[in-house]
């Protein structure tokens, strides 16, 4: 048998799938006969489609997979139903910033293949980050998703503002990952290897006997954690963030807002809880700080914003920091509502910024919150789908931003966690201000110069759904609350 | 553990070796050399010209680019060496791995060269 050490390719197969589908979508498009300008749009907007098909069909791919734990590739993959929960909401957010992106690179002159060829390969280091199950694949998952992510914030090559925020994000981001081999290394010399399985059965070895663990493993996590946060963007690791979100284009912001978040806290749950269970006390407090920290700064820095990408980038790493709340519970209801919080941010997150592109006037994007006033009058559905996403964020019940607080509140108040519950509450108080600001200009302040119309149908129709989700959430959270409980129960079966 | 660290002694005493004489070089030209410095000693060394041109000058951006390149194709021959040693003991997976890997990077040889990476002008 020469395959007798064939590694089992089941668990990989969405991952599979999405690097066969990238390499043909590249080749295909790079053989296109191009130079001329709508030659070369027509390709974009034929792998455009694919890409998103494609996106649309490895959930289905990775559903296939859900309800049962499988090993992969000698331990270094793990598809369990935490994965295939996480996986699917990066996808879903991965295409819908894809959708969203199509008209916005037409009309700025940025229709070019690479863009949803990139933004696949991002998905799928975000895919591999999520189901890493060793310290070496988490890196290369991470990497992957990074690096695609660098060029697609410089992607509009001839603006100053992009290519900054592309090196800027280039430079802090190989920062946080040079911190993350450090602790990695940290952590190999100290436990003698890099599988989360074996790590964690080390650890609690160690936690057990008498000299307790040393102190190079918490030095290693402390540095892991570091890095972490500098992908979630928490403070104090967000300051690359306002300046990415500012520069990149609107659809690369909204892509990075909502999918690599995404990843980076499943994947920051899967590493904590997992390998480093054992060390909860050790971990906690740096995780209760890092979560008060970016709640506060999210809430009070976003307060003097006037662009609007700037303040959805405050608004981000303040919700990081609510989703971090749940991580410093650290058992299951906690992970379980960091899940469903992460799932309504997915939903807020895109339905915004898919306001935010409908944002134009004349042909060119307009990005100062000011330009919202007298929306109400000008564009009366675009203005209720943004009142709906404000009212969403700010926690306004019966929409689903107000459920995803609540579950974080319950399981911290549960762990007794009180002062960290009292800060939370507050920061979103004073975090509804900017929030309700934004509708308050739409509604009762009067209009220079209306936005365009009409606004491009699939940003509508984004829109639209996202809205219907985060208002009708409230009928029937059940289905959500339920898988998000399998999904978390999963990290916590050993 | 003992015996671990000991497999390393050599390497500490290399690490402290090469301090040492690197440390005397540097060391020894800096107290008893003859130190007399003029414009023309301190000035940048450029062949025995004046120096002309500022030594920050832009230079063109496909150096980079072949830079790049180069790095990629660099790395396959560092994974292609272990490889082609240990090919007996591998087998047929080992072997059609690496074709794999080969090919994944063929296929982004065929994007610089579609994109016209590769010439020059």
């Amino acid at each position: 048998m020469p395959f007798e050490n064939l590694p089992d390719l089941v668990p990989v197969l969405p991952e599979i799938f999405l690097a066969l589908v990238i390499m043909s979508l590249l080749m295909f498009g790079v053989f296109q006969r191009g130079g001329r300008a709508e030659t070369d749009v027509n390709t974009f907007r034929v792998i455009s489609w694919m890409a998103v098909v494609t996106l649309i069909v490895t959930p289905l791919l990775v559903l296939s997979l859900a309800g049962s734990t499988l090993i992969g590739f000698g331990g270094l993959f793990i598809s369990d139903p935490f994965s295939v929960f996480c996986k699917i909401l990066v996808l879903i957010g991965s295409a819908g910033s894809l959708v969203m992106a199509r008209n916005f690179l037409e009309e700025h002159d940025m229709a070019r293949f690479e863009y949803p060829v990139l933004v696949v390969f991002a998905t799928l280091g975000m895919l591999m980050m999520i189901s890493a199950n060793d310290l070496i694949s988490l890196y290369m998952g991470l990497e992957m998703q990074s690096l695609s992510l660098y060029v697609i914030a410089a992607f509009r090559r001839d603006d100053t503002r992009s290519t900054e925020a592309g090196l800027k994000y280039f430079v802090l981001g190989a920062v946080a990952s040079g911190m993350f081999l450090y602790g990695a290394s940290l952590i190999y010399g100290f436990a003698g290897t890099t599988n989360f399985t074996i790590l964690e059965q080390v650890l609690q070895r160690d936690t057990q006997d008498e000299y307790g663990q040393s102190l190079g493993i918490i030095f290693g996590i402390v540095f892991i954690l570091s890095a972490l946060a500098f992908k979630v963007s928490a403070v104090p690791f967000h300051m690359w963030t306002p300046d990415v979100y500012e520069g990149a284009p609107t659809p690369v912001t909204a892509l990075f807002a909502i999918a690599p978040k995404i990843a980076a806290l499943a994947l920051f749950m899967r590493v904590m809880v997992g390998p480093f269970g054992d060390l909860i006390s050790e971990w906690r407090q740096i995780i209760i700080f890092i979560s008060v920290g970016s709640m506060l700064l999210g809430a009070l820095a976003a307060i003097n914003q006037r662009n609007i990408k700037r303040m959805m980038a405050y608004s981000s790493i303040s919700h990081v920091g609510f989703a971090l709340m749940g991580l410093a519970v650290g058992h299951d209801s906690g992970i379980r509502a960091i899940l469903v919080y992460l799932t309504i941010y997915l939903f807020m997150n895109i339905g915004t910024f898919a306001c935010i592109l409908a944002m134009r006037r004349g042909g060119v994007m307009v990005e100062a919150i000011d330009e919202l006033a007298g929306l109400g009058k000008t564009h009366p559905l675009m203005a209720a789908a943004m009142t709906v996403f404000m009212f969403s964020m700010a926690g306004i019940p019966p929409l689903a931003g107000f459920f995803g607080k609540l579950y974080i509140f319950l399981s911290v108040i549960q762990a007794e966690l009180y002062l960290l519950a009292v800060i939370g509450v507050l920061t979103s108080v004073v975090g509804s201000f900017y929030y309700l600001r934004v509708i308050r200009l739409m509604y009762f302040e009067d209009p220079d110069e209306p936005l365009d119309r009409p606004v491009s149908r699939e940003i509508s129709l984004i829109a639209t759904l996202a809205g219907l989700v985060t208002v009708l959430f409230f009928l029937y959270p059940d289905f959500l609350v339920l898988s998000a409980a399998t999904a978390s129960s999963a990290l916590f079966l050993n | 553990m003992q015996a671990f660290l000991a497999e390393y002694l050599p390497i500490l005493i290399f690490i402290g070796i090469a301090t040492i004489f690197s440390g005397i070089a540097v060391g020894a030209s800096l107290f008893i050399a003859p130190q007399r410095p003029d414009v023309e000693k301190t000035s940048a060394y450029e062949c025995g010209f004046e120096a002309f041109g500022d030594a920050r000058h832009k230079f063109d951006v496909r150096f980079y680019l072949v830079a790049i390149l180069f790095i990629i194709f660099d790395l396959e021959v560092a994974f292609l060496f272990p490889w082609a040693i240990s090919l007996g003991n591998i087998g047929a997976f080992g072997f059609w791995s690496m074709m794999i890997f080969l090919g994944i990077l063929t296929i982004g040889f065929v994007y610089e060269w579609r994109k016209g990476a590769l010439e020059w002008e």
